[in-house]
Protein backbone atom coordinates (compact mmCIF):
# COMPACT_ATOMS: atom_id res chain seq x y z
CA UNK A 1 0.00 0.00 0.00
CA UNK A 2 1.07 3.53 -0.73
CA UNK A 3 1.24 5.81 1.10
CA UNK A 4 3.09 3.44 4.39
CA UNK A 5 0.14 2.35 5.85
CA UNK A 6 -0.20 5.03 9.36
CA UNK A 7 -0.20 1.43 11.72
CA UNK A 8 3.44 0.96 11.04
CA UNK A 9 4.09 4.73 12.62
CA UNK A 10 4.20 5.23 16.72
CA UNK A 11 1.17 6.11 18.91
CA UNK A 12 1.71 9.99 18.60
CA UNK A 13 2.34 10.10 15.18
CA UNK A 14 -1.07 8.09 14.57
CA UNK A 15 -2.51 10.75 16.95
CA UNK A 16 -1.36 13.46 15.08
CA UNK A 17 -2.44 12.07 11.70
CA UNK A 18 -6.10 11.63 12.82
CA UNK A 19 -6.32 15.01 14.42
CA UNK A 20 -4.88 16.85 11.17
CA UNK A 21 -7.19 14.69 8.69
CA UNK A 22 -10.06 15.81 10.83
CA UNK A 23 -9.00 19.42 11.07
CA UNK A 24 -7.87 19.16 7.00
CA UNK A 25 -12.03 17.62 6.43
CA UNK A 26 -13.43 21.13 8.57
CA UNK A 27 -11.18 23.37 6.56
CA UNK A 28 -12.51 21.86 3.24
CA UNK A 29 -16.23 21.92 4.11
CA UNK A 30 -15.60 25.36 5.80
CA UNK A 31 -18.00 27.06 2.92
CA UNK A 32 -20.65 24.10 3.15
CA UNK A 33 -20.79 24.17 6.52
CA UNK A 34 -21.16 28.06 7.17
CA UNK A 35 -24.32 27.74 4.21
CA UNK A 36 -26.14 25.33 6.30
CA UNK A 37 -25.21 27.32 9.56
CA UNK A 38 -26.55 30.22 7.78
CA UNK A 39 -29.77 28.65 6.57
CA UNK A 40 -30.75 28.88 9.65
CA UNK A 41 -29.81 31.74 11.00
CA UNK A 42 -32.47 35.01 11.90
CA UNK A 43 -32.32 37.60 9.44
CA UNK A 44 -30.36 39.81 12.68
CA UNK A 45 -27.81 37.14 13.15
CA UNK A 46 -26.52 36.73 10.04
CA UNK A 47 -26.88 41.18 9.67
CA UNK A 48 -24.54 41.14 13.08
CA UNK A 49 -21.71 39.10 10.34
CA UNK A 50 -21.94 35.85 12.30
CA UNK A 51 -20.53 32.95 10.25
CA UNK A 52 -19.17 30.38 12.28
CA UNK A 53 -20.76 30.76 15.33
CA UNK A 54 -23.81 28.34 15.98
CA UNK A 55 -26.88 30.68 16.09
CA UNK A 56 -28.40 31.24 19.06
CA UNK A 57 -31.97 31.61 18.21
CA UNK A 58 -32.05 29.47 15.35
CA UNK A 59 -34.87 29.63 12.31
CA UNK A 60 -34.75 26.59 10.77
CA UNK A 61 -38.45 26.02 9.80
CA UNK A 62 -38.89 29.91 9.18
CA UNK A 63 -36.61 30.15 6.83
CA UNK A 64 -36.87 26.96 4.76
CA UNK A 65 -40.65 27.59 4.80
CA UNK A 66 -40.00 31.29 3.66
CA UNK A 67 -38.01 30.06 0.63
CA UNK A 68 -41.26 27.94 -0.51
CA UNK A 69 -43.52 30.49 0.69
CA UNK A 70 -43.95 32.67 -2.48
CA UNK A 71 -44.43 29.24 -4.40
CA UNK A 72 -41.78 29.33 -7.10
CA UNK A 73 -38.95 27.24 -5.16
CA UNK A 74 -41.35 24.71 -5.32
CA UNK A 75 -42.14 25.14 -8.85
CA UNK A 76 -38.40 25.14 -9.94
CA UNK A 77 -38.04 22.07 -7.77
CA UNK A 78 -40.67 20.52 -9.19
CA UNK A 79 -39.42 21.63 -12.76
CA UNK A 80 -36.21 20.02 -11.97
CA UNK A 81 -37.76 16.55 -11.00
CA UNK A 82 -39.80 16.72 -14.25
CA UNK A 83 -36.72 17.52 -16.41
CA UNK A 84 -34.13 14.93 -14.74
CA UNK A 85 -36.59 11.71 -14.29
CA UNK A 86 -37.54 10.96 -17.78
CA UNK A 87 -34.04 12.17 -19.30
CA UNK A 88 -32.23 9.53 -16.80
CA UNK A 89 -34.74 6.90 -18.38
CA UNK A 90 -35.18 8.04 -22.16
CA UNK A 91 -31.17 7.94 -22.21
CA UNK A 92 -30.40 4.84 -20.56
CA UNK A 93 -32.87 3.40 -22.87
CA UNK A 94 -31.67 4.70 -25.88
CA UNK A 95 -27.81 3.74 -24.58
CA UNK A 96 -28.42 0.49 -23.87
CA UNK A 97 -30.02 -0.22 -26.85
CA UNK A 98 -27.03 1.55 -29.01
CA UNK A 99 -24.37 0.38 -26.60
CA UNK A 100 -25.26 -3.32 -27.27
CA UNK A 101 -25.50 -3.36 -31.19
CA UNK A 102 -22.42 -1.30 -31.28
CA UNK A 103 -20.24 -3.71 -28.62
CA UNK A 104 -21.79 -6.88 -30.36
CA UNK A 105 -23.14 -6.56 -33.58
CA UNK A 106 -20.05 -6.38 -36.59
CA UNK A 107 -21.08 -3.80 -39.79
CA UNK A 108 -19.32 -1.34 -41.53
CA UNK A 109 -19.06 2.31 -39.81
CA UNK A 110 -19.11 0.56 -36.16
CA UNK A 111 -16.65 2.36 -35.07
CA UNK A 112 -17.33 5.56 -37.24
CA UNK A 113 -20.31 5.82 -35.47
CA UNK A 114 -18.94 5.26 -32.13
CA UNK A 115 -16.44 7.90 -32.61
CA UNK A 116 -19.33 10.20 -33.55
CA UNK A 117 -20.61 9.64 -30.02
CA UNK A 118 -17.26 10.01 -28.45
CA UNK A 119 -16.41 13.37 -29.88
CA UNK A 120 -20.00 14.79 -29.57
CA UNK A 121 -19.83 14.34 -25.83
CA UNK A 122 -16.49 16.52 -26.04
CA UNK A 123 -17.86 19.23 -28.07
CA UNK A 124 -18.74 23.00 -26.58
CA UNK A 125 -21.78 24.16 -25.99
CA UNK A 126 -22.02 27.11 -27.87
CA UNK A 127 -21.41 25.01 -31.00
CA UNK A 128 -24.74 24.20 -30.32
CA UNK A 129 -26.35 27.13 -28.65
CA UNK A 130 -27.81 28.66 -31.58
CA UNK A 131 -29.37 25.85 -33.98
CA UNK A 132 -30.65 23.67 -30.89
CA UNK A 133 -32.36 27.17 -29.41
CA UNK A 134 -33.75 27.67 -33.17
CA UNK A 135 -34.87 23.94 -33.86
CA UNK A 136 -36.30 23.79 -30.37
CA UNK A 137 -38.40 26.92 -31.66
CA UNK A 138 -39.87 25.42 -34.55
CA UNK A 139 -40.51 22.37 -33.41
CA UNK A 140 -42.28 24.27 -30.60
CA UNK A 141 -40.91 22.97 -28.23
CA UNK A 142 -38.64 26.20 -27.05
CA UNK A 143 -39.92 26.77 -22.76
CA UNK A 144 -41.08 23.47 -22.29
CA UNK A 145 -40.03 20.76 -20.44
CA UNK A 146 -40.25 18.57 -23.76
CA UNK A 147 -37.81 20.60 -25.05
CA UNK A 148 -34.78 20.48 -22.30
CA UNK A 149 -35.87 16.35 -21.81
CA UNK A 150 -35.43 15.69 -25.50
CA UNK A 151 -31.75 17.74 -26.33
CA UNK A 152 -30.52 16.16 -22.68
CA UNK A 153 -30.96 12.71 -23.86
CA UNK A 154 -29.51 13.60 -27.24
CA UNK A 155 -26.61 14.88 -25.73
CA UNK A 156 -25.90 12.99 -22.83
CA UNK A 157 -27.17 9.36 -25.64
CA UNK A 158 -23.48 10.14 -26.64
CA UNK A 159 -21.31 9.90 -23.18
CA UNK A 160 -23.96 6.72 -22.22
CA UNK A 161 -23.68 5.33 -25.39
CA UNK A 162 -19.58 4.85 -24.64
CA UNK A 163 -20.03 3.96 -21.70
CA UNK A 164 -22.63 1.35 -21.68
CA UNK A 165 -20.66 -0.49 -25.56
CA UNK A 166 -17.24 -0.52 -23.25
CA UNK A 167 -19.34 -2.48 -20.81
CA UNK A 168 -20.98 -4.83 -22.84
CA UNK A 169 -18.17 -5.81 -24.49
CA UNK A 170 -16.68 -7.50 -21.46
CA UNK A 171 -19.40 -9.55 -21.55
CA UNK A 172 -18.76 -12.88 -22.29
CA UNK A 173 -20.11 -13.29 -26.30
CA UNK A 174 -20.32 -17.00 -26.10
CA UNK A 175 -24.13 -16.34 -23.92
CA UNK A 176 -25.08 -14.06 -26.94
CA UNK A 177 -24.10 -17.18 -29.37
CA UNK A 178 -26.14 -19.75 -27.68
CA UNK A 179 -29.08 -17.53 -27.14
CA UNK A 180 -29.25 -16.66 -31.08
CA UNK A 181 -28.25 -20.16 -31.70
CA UNK A 182 -31.68 -21.30 -29.96
CA UNK A 183 -33.52 -19.39 -32.23
CA UNK A 184 -34.03 -15.93 -29.57
CA UNK A 185 -34.02 -12.54 -31.33
CA UNK A 186 -32.12 -9.90 -30.89
CA UNK A 187 -34.54 -8.09 -28.55
CA UNK A 188 -34.84 -11.01 -26.68
CA UNK A 189 -31.11 -11.13 -25.84
CA UNK A 190 -31.34 -6.88 -25.29
CA UNK A 191 -34.38 -7.74 -22.81
CA UNK A 192 -33.39 -11.53 -21.35
CA UNK A 193 -29.53 -11.00 -21.58
CA UNK A 194 -28.23 -7.71 -21.68
CA UNK A 195 -30.01 -5.52 -19.55
CA UNK A 196 -30.10 -8.10 -16.56
CA UNK A 197 -26.02 -8.57 -17.01
CA UNK A 198 -25.60 -4.74 -17.49
CA UNK A 199 -27.79 -3.55 -14.23
CA UNK A 200 -24.18 -2.52 -12.26
CA UNK A 201 -23.80 0.24 -15.59
CA UNK A 202 -26.94 1.36 -15.42
CA UNK A 203 -26.96 2.09 -11.88
CA UNK A 204 -23.56 4.13 -12.36
CA UNK A 205 -24.65 6.35 -15.18
CA UNK A 206 -28.00 6.30 -13.45
CA UNK A 207 -26.78 8.29 -10.64
CA UNK A 208 -24.38 10.24 -12.62
CA UNK A 209 -26.99 11.57 -15.10
CA UNK A 210 -28.99 12.13 -12.49
CA UNK A 211 -26.83 14.51 -11.35
CA UNK A 212 -25.34 15.95 -14.42
CA UNK A 213 -29.13 16.66 -15.61
CA UNK A 214 -30.22 18.23 -12.49
CA UNK A 215 -27.50 20.46 -12.41
CA UNK A 216 -27.95 21.45 -15.46
CA UNK A 217 -27.33 25.88 -15.88
CA UNK A 218 -26.66 26.59 -19.20
CA UNK A 219 -29.01 24.58 -21.21
CA UNK A 220 -32.17 25.48 -19.08
CA UNK A 221 -30.96 29.33 -19.99
CA UNK A 222 -30.95 28.78 -23.12
CA UNK A 223 -33.98 27.03 -23.78
CA UNK A 224 -36.52 28.30 -20.86
CA UNK A 225 -38.14 31.67 -20.70
CA UNK A 226 -40.09 33.12 -17.67
CA UNK A 227 -40.71 30.71 -14.45
CA UNK A 228 -43.05 28.35 -15.77
CA UNK A 229 -40.42 25.37 -16.48
CA UNK A 230 -36.86 26.87 -15.47
CA UNK A 231 -35.59 24.05 -13.15
CA UNK A 232 -34.16 24.74 -9.93
CA UNK A 233 -30.31 25.36 -10.77
CA UNK A 234 -31.92 29.14 -13.06
CA UNK A 235 -34.80 29.36 -10.18
CA UNK A 236 -31.94 30.14 -7.39
CA UNK A 237 -30.03 32.46 -9.53
CA UNK A 238 -33.27 34.12 -10.02
CA UNK A 239 -34.62 34.23 -6.64
CA UNK A 240 -31.03 35.29 -5.26
CA UNK A 241 -32.00 38.45 -6.76
CA UNK A 242 -35.37 38.85 -4.74
CA UNK A 243 -33.68 37.91 -1.86
CA UNK A 244 -30.73 40.30 -2.27
CA UNK A 245 -28.82 40.41 1.54
CA UNK A 246 -30.81 38.43 2.97
CA UNK A 247 -28.57 35.62 3.21
CA UNK A 248 -30.38 33.21 5.55
CA UNK A 249 -32.97 32.70 2.57
CA UNK A 250 -30.14 32.28 -0.39
CA UNK A 251 -28.65 29.79 2.17
CA UNK A 252 -31.61 27.57 2.55
CA UNK A 253 -32.61 28.09 -1.41
CA UNK A 254 -28.70 26.57 -2.37
CA UNK A 255 -29.16 23.72 0.16
CA UNK A 256 -32.34 22.97 -1.17
CA UNK A 257 -30.98 23.16 -5.09
CA UNK A 258 -27.66 21.18 -3.68
CA UNK A 259 -29.80 18.41 -1.59
CA UNK A 260 -31.08 15.79 -4.41
CA UNK A 261 -27.96 14.95 -6.09
CA UNK A 262 -25.92 14.70 -2.37
CA UNK A 263 -28.76 12.38 -0.76
CA UNK A 264 -28.78 10.41 -3.66
CA UNK A 265 -24.50 10.32 -3.46
CA UNK A 266 -24.80 9.45 -0.31
CA UNK A 267 -26.96 6.79 -0.64
CA UNK A 268 -25.33 5.27 -4.20
CA UNK A 269 -21.90 6.31 -3.38
CA UNK A 270 -20.75 2.55 -4.71
CA UNK A 271 -22.71 3.24 -8.06
CA UNK A 272 -21.32 6.75 -8.11
CA UNK A 273 -17.65 6.39 -8.13
CA UNK A 274 -17.60 3.27 -10.30
CA UNK A 275 -19.54 5.09 -13.16
CA UNK A 276 -17.00 8.31 -12.58
CA UNK A 277 -13.77 6.83 -12.62
CA UNK A 278 -14.90 4.36 -15.35
CA UNK A 279 -11.56 4.05 -17.26
CA UNK A 280 -9.42 5.13 -14.30
CA UNK A 281 -8.04 1.66 -13.43
CA UNK A 282 -5.90 -0.20 -15.57
CA UNK A 283 -8.10 -3.26 -15.97
CA UNK B 1 -38.62 -18.28 -42.26
CA UNK B 2 -39.70 -14.81 -42.44
CA UNK B 3 -37.96 -11.98 -44.04
CA UNK B 4 -36.89 -10.59 -40.98
CA UNK B 5 -35.92 -13.93 -38.95
CA UNK B 6 -33.50 -14.12 -42.30
CA UNK B 7 -31.85 -10.65 -42.37
CA UNK B 8 -32.32 -10.19 -38.30
CA UNK B 9 -28.49 -9.87 -37.67
CA UNK B 10 -27.97 -7.85 -40.29
CA UNK B 11 -31.01 -5.36 -39.79
CA UNK B 12 -30.62 -5.84 -35.87
CA UNK B 13 -27.60 -2.58 -35.30
CA UNK B 14 -30.05 -0.08 -37.71
CA UNK B 15 -32.62 -0.61 -35.61
CA UNK B 16 -31.36 -0.55 -32.47
CA UNK B 17 -29.07 2.16 -33.32
CA UNK B 18 -31.36 4.45 -35.05
CA UNK B 19 -33.18 6.38 -32.26
CA UNK B 20 -29.73 7.07 -30.85
CA UNK B 21 -28.46 7.96 -34.11
CA UNK B 22 -31.31 9.97 -35.35
CA UNK B 23 -31.29 12.36 -31.76
CA UNK B 24 -27.52 12.93 -32.00
CA UNK B 25 -27.43 13.70 -35.32
CA UNK B 26 -30.41 16.54 -34.97
CA UNK B 27 -29.27 17.38 -32.08
CA UNK B 28 -25.10 17.10 -31.51
CA UNK B 29 -23.79 16.69 -35.38
CA UNK B 30 -25.94 19.00 -37.86
CA UNK B 31 -25.94 21.81 -35.11
CA UNK B 32 -21.81 22.04 -35.46
CA UNK B 33 -22.39 22.39 -38.85
CA UNK B 34 -25.15 25.28 -38.89
CA UNK B 35 -23.49 26.92 -36.38
CA UNK B 36 -19.95 26.59 -38.91
CA UNK B 37 -22.08 28.49 -41.68
CA UNK B 38 -23.69 31.17 -38.95
CA UNK B 39 -20.73 32.32 -38.52
CA UNK B 40 -19.99 33.74 -42.13
CA UNK B 41 -23.39 35.56 -41.89
CA UNK B 42 -24.19 38.70 -39.88
CA UNK B 43 -27.86 37.45 -38.52
CA UNK B 44 -29.65 39.28 -35.66
CA UNK B 45 -31.58 36.23 -34.94
CA UNK B 46 -34.75 37.00 -36.74
CA UNK B 47 -36.27 35.72 -39.70
CA UNK B 48 -33.74 35.35 -42.41
CA UNK B 49 -35.75 36.43 -45.10
CA UNK B 50 -37.18 39.75 -43.56
CA UNK B 51 -35.74 43.02 -44.01
CA UNK B 52 -34.39 45.36 -40.33
CA UNK B 53 -34.80 48.86 -39.71
CA UNK B 54 -31.27 49.92 -41.65
CA UNK B 55 -32.71 48.27 -44.61
CA UNK B 56 -30.40 45.95 -45.11
CA UNK B 57 -31.35 41.89 -44.64
CA UNK B 58 -31.65 40.25 -41.64
CA UNK B 59 -29.52 37.32 -43.09
CA UNK B 60 -26.20 38.03 -45.00
CA UNK B 61 -23.57 36.54 -46.44
CA UNK B 62 -20.58 38.19 -45.38
CA UNK B 63 -17.75 35.76 -45.68
CA UNK B 64 -14.96 35.93 -43.18
CA UNK B 65 -15.98 39.10 -41.72
CA UNK B 66 -16.86 38.12 -38.27
CA UNK B 67 -13.76 36.37 -37.93
CA UNK B 68 -11.17 39.14 -39.05
CA UNK B 69 -13.73 41.29 -36.81
CA UNK B 70 -12.93 39.39 -33.87
CA UNK B 71 -8.80 39.15 -35.25
CA UNK B 72 -8.05 42.32 -35.93
CA UNK B 73 -10.77 44.73 -34.24
CA UNK B 74 -12.01 43.42 -30.71
CA UNK B 75 -9.99 43.48 -27.51
CA UNK B 76 -12.76 41.86 -25.52
CA UNK B 77 -12.25 38.65 -27.85
CA UNK B 78 -8.25 38.68 -26.69
CA UNK B 79 -9.67 39.45 -23.02
CA UNK B 80 -11.69 35.88 -23.31
CA UNK B 81 -9.16 33.98 -25.29
CA UNK B 82 -6.32 35.05 -22.65
CA UNK B 83 -8.62 34.55 -19.71
CA UNK B 84 -9.52 30.92 -21.31
CA UNK B 85 -5.94 30.15 -21.31
CA UNK B 86 -5.47 31.35 -17.77
CA UNK B 87 -8.65 28.81 -17.05
CA UNK B 88 -6.79 26.08 -18.57
CA UNK B 89 -3.46 26.56 -16.55
CA UNK B 90 -5.05 27.21 -13.56
CA UNK B 91 -7.67 24.84 -13.17
CA UNK B 92 -4.92 22.15 -13.76
CA UNK B 93 -3.54 22.93 -10.52
CA UNK B 94 -6.79 20.30 -9.41
CA UNK B 95 -4.70 17.92 -10.56
CA UNK B 96 -1.98 17.57 -8.14
CA UNK B 97 -4.14 19.26 -4.99
CA UNK B 98 -6.36 16.20 -5.67
CA UNK B 99 -3.34 13.61 -5.60
CA UNK B 100 -1.82 15.10 -2.27
CA UNK B 101 -5.21 14.62 -0.80
CA UNK B 102 -6.18 11.33 -1.84
CA UNK B 103 -2.88 10.32 -0.96
CA UNK B 104 -3.11 12.06 2.41
CA UNK B 105 -6.80 9.84 3.47
CA UNK B 106 -5.10 6.52 1.67
CA UNK B 107 -5.27 4.64 4.84
CA UNK B 108 -7.02 2.23 6.42
CA UNK B 109 -7.91 3.74 9.64
CA UNK B 110 -11.86 3.97 11.39
CA UNK B 111 -14.03 5.70 9.56
CA UNK B 112 -12.16 6.71 6.86
CA UNK B 113 -14.85 6.27 4.61
CA UNK B 114 -17.16 8.76 5.68
CA UNK B 115 -14.31 10.97 6.02
CA UNK B 116 -13.47 10.25 1.89
CA UNK B 117 -17.50 10.76 0.91
CA UNK B 118 -17.57 13.85 2.61
CA UNK B 119 -14.55 14.81 1.12
CA UNK B 120 -15.93 14.00 -2.46
CA UNK B 121 -19.30 15.49 -2.17
CA UNK B 122 -18.75 18.67 -3.53
CA UNK B 123 -18.68 17.50 -6.42
CA UNK B 124 -22.55 16.99 -6.81
CA UNK B 125 -23.37 20.54 -5.98
CA UNK B 126 -24.44 23.01 -8.94
CA UNK B 127 -22.16 25.31 -9.99
CA UNK B 128 -25.10 28.04 -9.06
CA UNK B 129 -24.94 27.33 -5.55
CA UNK B 130 -20.91 27.04 -5.76
CA UNK B 131 -21.16 30.11 -7.56
CA UNK B 132 -23.62 32.18 -5.00
CA UNK B 133 -21.62 30.65 -1.83
CA UNK B 134 -18.55 32.31 -3.11
CA UNK B 135 -19.76 35.38 -4.23
CA UNK B 136 -20.85 35.69 -0.59
CA UNK B 137 -17.16 34.37 0.72
CA UNK B 138 -16.02 37.14 -1.65
CA UNK B 139 -18.33 40.00 -0.45
CA UNK B 140 -16.55 42.65 0.95
CA UNK B 141 -18.76 43.95 3.33
CA UNK B 142 -20.29 40.33 4.81
CA UNK B 143 -17.91 37.75 3.56
CA UNK B 144 -16.25 35.12 4.88
CA UNK B 145 -13.04 36.26 3.09
CA UNK B 146 -13.08 39.98 4.75
CA UNK B 147 -13.56 38.60 8.23
CA UNK B 148 -10.61 36.25 7.40
CA UNK B 149 -8.62 38.75 6.13
CA UNK B 150 -9.66 41.29 9.34
CA UNK B 151 -8.52 38.77 11.81
CA UNK B 152 -5.38 39.43 10.79
CA UNK B 153 -5.34 43.40 10.35
CA UNK B 154 -6.07 43.20 6.49
CA UNK B 155 -8.15 45.49 4.45
CA UNK B 156 -10.77 43.70 2.83
CA UNK B 157 -10.05 42.37 -0.53
CA UNK B 158 -12.97 43.01 -3.72
CA UNK B 159 -12.33 39.75 -5.14
CA UNK B 160 -14.63 39.70 -7.71
CA UNK B 161 -15.27 43.79 -8.13
CA UNK B 162 -11.22 43.70 -9.11
CA UNK B 163 -10.51 43.93 -12.82
CA UNK B 164 -7.13 41.67 -12.59
CA UNK B 165 -8.44 39.21 -9.53
CA UNK B 166 -12.04 38.40 -10.65
CA UNK B 167 -10.91 35.63 -12.98
CA UNK B 168 -8.62 34.27 -9.93
CA UNK B 169 -11.74 34.22 -8.08
CA UNK B 170 -13.85 32.34 -9.74
CA UNK B 171 -11.16 29.35 -10.82
CA UNK B 172 -10.87 29.24 -6.95
CA UNK B 173 -14.40 28.71 -6.50
CA UNK B 174 -14.02 26.05 -9.42
CA UNK B 175 -11.56 24.10 -7.20
CA UNK B 176 -13.87 23.41 -4.99
CA UNK B 177 -15.80 20.12 -7.43
CA UNK B 178 -12.77 19.87 -9.39
CA UNK B 179 -10.14 18.88 -6.71
CA UNK B 180 -13.10 16.60 -5.11
CA UNK B 181 -13.30 14.91 -8.57
CA UNK B 182 -9.45 14.46 -8.92
CA UNK B 183 -9.36 13.26 -5.77
CA UNK B 184 -11.98 10.25 -6.72
CA UNK B 185 -10.30 9.42 -9.82
CA UNK B 186 -6.88 9.12 -8.05
CA UNK B 187 -7.99 7.14 -4.67
CA UNK B 188 -9.56 4.47 -6.80
CA UNK B 189 -6.66 4.64 -9.13
CA UNK B 190 -4.42 3.98 -5.89
CA UNK B 191 -6.90 1.01 -5.12
CA UNK B 192 -5.26 -0.55 -8.38
CA UNK B 193 -1.40 0.08 -7.43
CA UNK B 194 0.27 -3.37 -7.44
CA UNK B 195 1.48 -4.05 -3.71
CA UNK B 196 4.17 -6.22 -5.26
CA UNK B 197 5.90 -3.07 -6.77
CA UNK B 198 5.80 -1.04 -4.17
CA UNK B 199 7.15 -3.92 -1.93
CA UNK B 200 10.10 -4.25 -4.40
CA UNK B 201 10.32 -0.51 -4.22
CA UNK B 202 10.92 -0.70 -0.68
CA UNK B 203 13.19 -3.27 -1.15
CA UNK B 204 15.40 -0.85 -3.75
CA UNK B 205 15.11 1.52 -1.19
CA UNK B 206 12.81 3.67 -2.52
CA UNK B 207 10.78 5.32 -0.28
CA UNK B 208 8.58 9.20 -0.03
CA UNK B 209 8.52 11.23 -3.16
CA UNK B 210 11.39 8.55 -4.71
CA UNK B 211 8.71 5.72 -4.42
CA UNK B 212 5.55 8.19 -5.71
CA UNK B 213 7.90 9.32 -8.56
CA UNK B 214 9.16 5.88 -9.85
CA UNK B 215 6.84 3.80 -8.95
CA UNK B 216 3.04 4.89 -7.95
CA UNK B 217 2.65 7.92 -10.39
CA UNK B 218 3.24 5.62 -13.54
CA UNK B 219 0.81 3.36 -12.32
CA UNK B 220 -1.26 5.95 -11.69
CA UNK B 221 -1.23 6.64 -15.25
CA UNK B 222 -4.99 6.18 -16.43
CA UNK B 223 -6.38 8.22 -14.03
CA UNK B 224 -4.11 11.15 -14.43
CA UNK B 225 -5.14 11.31 -18.10
CA UNK B 226 -8.65 11.35 -17.17
CA UNK B 227 -8.31 14.04 -14.60
CA UNK B 228 -6.04 15.81 -17.25
CA UNK B 229 -8.65 15.71 -19.70
CA UNK B 230 -11.41 16.05 -17.71
CA UNK B 231 -10.20 19.58 -16.29
CA UNK B 232 -8.98 20.75 -19.38
CA UNK B 233 -12.36 20.37 -20.90
CA UNK B 234 -13.88 21.65 -18.08
CA UNK B 235 -11.60 24.78 -18.20
CA UNK B 236 -12.42 25.52 -21.91
CA UNK B 237 -16.24 24.95 -21.00
CA UNK B 238 -16.26 27.54 -18.04
CA UNK B 239 -19.58 29.04 -18.35
CA UNK B 240 -22.13 29.03 -15.05
CA UNK B 241 -19.60 30.09 -12.64
CA UNK B 242 -18.88 32.93 -14.88
CA UNK B 243 -22.43 33.41 -14.86
CA UNK B 244 -23.21 33.29 -11.72
CA UNK B 245 -20.60 35.03 -10.10
CA UNK B 246 -19.65 38.12 -11.90
CA UNK B 247 -21.84 38.17 -15.22
CA UNK B 248 -18.38 38.49 -17.23
CA UNK B 249 -17.65 41.54 -15.15
CA UNK B 250 -16.21 43.94 -13.90
CA UNK B 251 -16.41 45.26 -17.16
CA UNK B 252 -15.90 42.42 -19.46
CA UNK B 253 -12.56 41.28 -17.56
CA UNK B 254 -13.81 38.07 -16.80
CA UNK B 255 -15.39 36.87 -19.80
CA UNK B 256 -14.58 33.93 -21.41
CA UNK B 257 -14.98 32.58 -24.91
CA UNK B 258 -18.07 30.63 -24.28
CA UNK B 259 -19.55 33.24 -21.85
CA UNK B 260 -18.80 36.05 -24.75
CA UNK B 261 -20.35 33.84 -27.40
CA UNK B 262 -23.57 34.01 -25.41
CA UNK B 263 -23.73 37.60 -24.98
CA UNK B 264 -23.29 38.49 -28.40
CA UNK B 265 -25.78 36.14 -29.38
CA UNK B 266 -28.29 36.43 -27.07
CA UNK B 267 -27.87 39.40 -25.68
CA UNK B 268 -26.25 41.91 -28.93
CA UNK B 269 -28.62 39.63 -31.08
CA UNK B 270 -25.32 38.78 -33.38
CA UNK B 271 -25.74 35.64 -34.08
CA UNK B 272 -22.87 35.32 -36.73
CA UNK B 273 -20.78 37.04 -34.62
CA UNK B 274 -21.48 34.67 -31.70
CA UNK B 275 -21.57 31.63 -34.24
CA UNK B 276 -17.74 32.42 -34.86
CA UNK B 277 -16.75 32.85 -31.44
CA UNK B 278 -18.01 29.10 -30.64
CA UNK B 279 -16.05 28.15 -34.11
CA UNK B 280 -13.19 29.28 -32.58
CA UNK B 281 -14.36 27.01 -29.27
CA UNK B 282 -14.72 24.48 -31.09
CA UNK B 283 -11.17 24.14 -33.01
CA UNK B 284 -9.50 24.43 -29.91
CA UNK B 285 -11.40 21.82 -28.51
CA UNK B 286 -11.01 19.50 -31.68
CA UNK B 287 -7.45 19.28 -30.40
CA UNK B 288 -8.82 17.58 -27.43
CA UNK B 289 -11.03 15.48 -28.92
CA UNK B 290 -8.47 14.45 -32.15
CA UNK B 291 -6.14 13.13 -29.51
CA UNK B 292 -8.32 11.83 -27.18
CA UNK B 293 -9.82 9.42 -30.16
CA UNK B 294 -6.53 8.83 -31.67
CA UNK B 295 -5.60 7.22 -27.96
CA UNK B 296 -8.19 4.89 -28.11
CA UNK B 297 -8.27 3.44 -31.10
CA UNK B 298 -4.73 2.78 -30.60
CA UNK B 299 -6.16 0.62 -27.98
CA UNK B 300 -9.31 -0.91 -29.88
CA UNK B 301 -6.33 -2.20 -32.11
CA UNK B 302 -3.94 -3.19 -29.87
CA UNK B 303 -6.56 -5.32 -28.25
CA UNK B 304 -7.57 -7.59 -31.20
Amino acid sequence: MFPTPIQNYSLKINIGYRVLLVFTLIIWLLPLIAVMLTSIRTFDDVLAGNYWTFPEETALVSNYVAVFADGKMAGFFLNSLIITIPTVIGTLFLSSLAGYSLAMHRFKLNLLVFAMFIAGNFVPYQILMIPVRNISIELGMYNSHLGLIIFHIAFQTGFCTFFLRNFIKELPFELIEAARADGATEWTIYRKIIIPLTIPALAALGVLEFTFIWNDYFWALILTQGDTVKPITVGLDVLRGQWTTAWNLVSAGSVVAALPPVIMFFILQRQFIHGLTFGAVKG
Amino acid sequence: MTFWERNQLKLAPFIFLAPAILVFLIYVIYPIFDSIWVSFHEWNGMDKSGIRGNGKPNWEFVGFKNYITLFTDDDEFYVSLFNNIRWLIFSLLAVPIGLALALFVNQKILGIRYIKSLFYFPFVINAVVIGVIFTWFYNPKYGALSLVLGFFGLDPIPMLADENLATYGIIIASFFPGIAYTMILYITGLTGVSREMIEAGRIDGASGFTMLWHVVLPQLRPATLIAVVVTLVGALRAFDLIAVMTAGGPWGSSEVLAYKMYQEALFNFRMGYGAAIATILFLIMDIYIAWFLYRLFKNERSEK
